[in-house]
């Protein structure tokens, strides 16, 4: 907060001027000093001459302001030729009255000196070339080489000095260039006279790879990057990319993209992943990293969005035809342009042109995913700290245009869970991809290590690669163990077999019981019909019975009555 | 303003075969052009008597005349005839060094 604050004050005290170069106004919070000279050193082929003439072309076409190129070096024509390998078209600008170039020419062996002599013929060039297009902006690309063709430097360096204080109060905006001394910022001390702002470029090579870098070693009255920002010279002009150029504060997406593996999303709280987020899945060799990535693709563009894939490794033919092999197409979406594969050894550039070279395929490709395959193979083309700070900006860069990005990393055994380029910390999700080895036999595992902001599956689980795409199945998690593979097989049949007897002793004592309630029932029924039997037996007797009472009464009456038996 | 016409009226002076044209660059009248003209005169009065014209180019008013002959120093004078192209810069107070640098000294000898 109070950097900001301080910021605008200086602002207002000292203003400042677009210089038009990509990201040298962002380390340098809106450009040189306005009106005043800036100095940049270098050693050769370091870029000094390409830069102050993207100043004045920028200038003169972005911001209206012409400018003044004042070369010592080349000439024009030379210059016209340089600056158009970077799209500039130089002579046009020349035609338009946009920028003069004025080459000076300084031969000492054409010159002798007597007596006492100034340098107003450089004022009154000078000033002519400002007054013509009213120029806003000024190179002088290298005054030194002043003091290799004049003898007098003690003239020299009172006339330097007065001209850098009457750039001043021409009011143009200045960058002076110089070579870089052995121990000075510049051969000759130039920058004893230009201390408003000191840029330093170096080119520099490193296990034979070239990095150019760009540093601010002073800005007067102003805030600034202080790194080393490497720096690159294209087609497009130069572009810095400072690391902390992007901050965070990029929106963030809640909606969910799938991975193109059904379990994998389920495990990704049934959704996949986010959109805009960092997917990092790595693993030893031969665990299937290519193999998610293609699935990842090839889902990515049934949704009808484009994908960029970076391979570092294969070519994308090879990529094909081995994701065919496991039921993965991915030639349609290739021929329908959904998927752009950009294939190169990752030696083949330094790392920053890699950066540069990945940052504008996606500005012109527009992908709403990106893959990296693998990451590692970028780490033969810098050293670890490079490495990591190109990822970090490739990454914000990509958050920041809502890009989901799946990097692939060959990890050893030995720090599995620890990514060679330390790169883990700046990932959204971590998929880490295992063998297990059991039984004589390799398997892949598949689990989730970390997934910001969901709440993701915990379990390990084993990763097919089949003739018909990736699957993810569930281990063997039984009282044996954790299983995978042939032996995960063998135990789930144990297992089946376990029960399907275990069924055939149910089913046998439901039989038996079955049995012996019919065996009961007829005995109910014998008993039953034993009863009845019995029932009618004993009926029938008390039926004989009462019928021989009955007949003795009748035939007792019948006595009685034979005996006349006295009539009550 | 004077400088320039004594410069044309030398002009109509000269004709020989081994003609000197000389051109001397200056910004106002400062005083170390001043001294410049004057030593320059003496010198070719002395060595170069009746084949030389001098000219005097004054870049405060003739800005655009700066760049074609490339002149930084002021004052700057140009022997543009005889060839070689020889350019001495300074007050031209050093007679000897001017000589040498107009290549007269070895001309007068031989």
């Amino acid at each position: 907060m109070s950097s900001k604050r301080k910021s605008v004050a200086f602002e207002q005290i000292f203003p400042k001027v677009p210089s038009g170069i990509r990201g040298l106004d962002e380390i340098t919070f809106g450009g040189l000093p306005k009106g005043r000279p800036t100095l940049i050193t270098g050693g050769a082929g370091s870029g000094k001459t390409l830069m102050s003439m993207e100043f004045l072309i920028r200038g003169s076409i972005d911001y209206n302001e012409p400018g003044v190129f004042m070369a010592f070096e080349e000439t024009a024509e030379e210059l016209a030729q340089n600056v158009a390998s970077l799209g500039f078209d130089l002579k046009e600008l020349i035609a338009q009255k946009k920028i003069i170039v004025d080459y000076v020419r300084v031969e000492r062996s054409e010159i002798e000196e007597t007596g006492e002599y100034d340098l107003e013929g450089l004022f009154v060039r000078l000033n002519h070339s400002i007054d013509t297009i009213g120029a806003k902006r000024v190179v002088l690309d290298t005054i030194e080489s002043l003091f290799a063709g004049l003898g007098n430097e003690s003239i020299l360096r009172a006339e330097l000095r007065r001209l850098f204080r009457w750039l001043k109060d021409k009011g143009v905006s200045a960058i002076i260039t110089a070579e870089r001394g052995e121990a000075t910022l510049t051969r000759y001390g130039l920058e004893e006279y230009v201390s408003d702002c000191v840029i330093v470029l170096d080119h520099r090579v490193q296990n034979q790879i070239s990095t150019r870098r760009l540093r601010i070693v002073k800005y007067r009255g102003s805030v600034h990057g202080t790194n080393e920002y490497p720096f690159l010279i294209d087609e497009k002009g130069i572009s810095i990319m400072p690391i902390t150029s992007l901050k965070l504060n990029y929106p963030i997406s809640t909606q969910r993209v799938t991975s193109g593996i059904a379990r994998l999303d389920t495990m990704l709280e049934g959704k996949g992943f986010y959109q805009g987020s960092t997917i990092l899945v790595s693993g030893t060799a031969g665990t299937g990293k290519t193999s998610i990535s293609a699935s990842f693709a090839s889902a990515t563009c049934q949704k009808s969005e484009r994908c960029l894939y970076f391979a570092f490794e294969e070519s994308p033919n090879q990529i094909i035809r081995n994701m065919k092999s496991i039921g993965i197409d991915l030639e349609p979406w290739t021929r329908k342009g959904l998927l752009k594969f950009h294939a190169v050894r990752s030696t083949f550039y330094g790392l920053e042109t890699h950066l540069v070279q990945m940052q504008k395929l996606i500005d012109d490709f527009k992908p709403t995913a990106v893959i990296v395959d693998p990451i590692t193979n970028l780490i033969n083309a810098g050293d670890q700290n490079d490495v990591k700070s190109m990822l970090t900006r490739l990454i914000d860069y990509l958050k920041s245009k809502q890009i989901t990005a799946l990097f692939t990393n060959l990890t050893h055994l030995a720090s599995l869970e620890q990514t060679e380029s330390e790169v883990s910390s700046i990932m959204d999700t971590w998929i880490l991809l295992r063998d297990i080895e059991l039984g004589g036999e390799r398997n892949r595992g598949i689990y989730i290590l970390k997934s910001r902001g969901m709440a993701h599956s915990n379990q390990i689980r084993e990763f097919l690669i089949t003739g018909k795409g990736v699957d993810i199945i569930d281990v063997y998690t039984g009282p044996a163990g954790v299983l995978t593979g042939s032996a995960r097989f063998a135990q789930e049949t144990k297992d089946r077999a376990a029960e399907a007897s275990r069924k055939e002793e149910v089913e046998k004592l439901k039989r038996d019981l079955e049995r012996k309630r019919k065996l009961m029932e007829a005995q109910v029924i014998a008993l039953h019909a034993e009863f009845t039997a019995k029932e009618e037996e004993v009926k029938q007797l008390i039926n004989q019975e009462e019928r021989r009472e009955e007949t003795i009464a009748k035939s007792r009456k019948e006595i009685g009555r034979m005996r006349k038996e006295d009539k009550e | 303003m004077n400088l320039k016409k004594e410069s044309s009226k030398q002009k109509k002076v000269t004709k020989d075969s081994e003609m000197w044209e000389l051109r001397l660059y200056v910004a106002g009248q400062t005083p170390n052009s001043m001294r410049a003209f004057a030593n320059l005169k003496k010198i070719c009065e002395e060595h170069l008597k009746g084949k030389y014209t001098i000219e005097v180019i004054d870049l405060m008013k003739n800005p655009q005349l700066a760049a074609g002959d490339q002149i930084l120093a002021i004052p700057t004078l140009v022997r543009k005839l005889p060839e070689p192209l020889k350019k001495i810069i300074g007050d031209l107070s050093n007679t000897e060094r001017v000589l040498v640098g107009l290549d007269i000294r070895s001309k007068s000898s031989t």
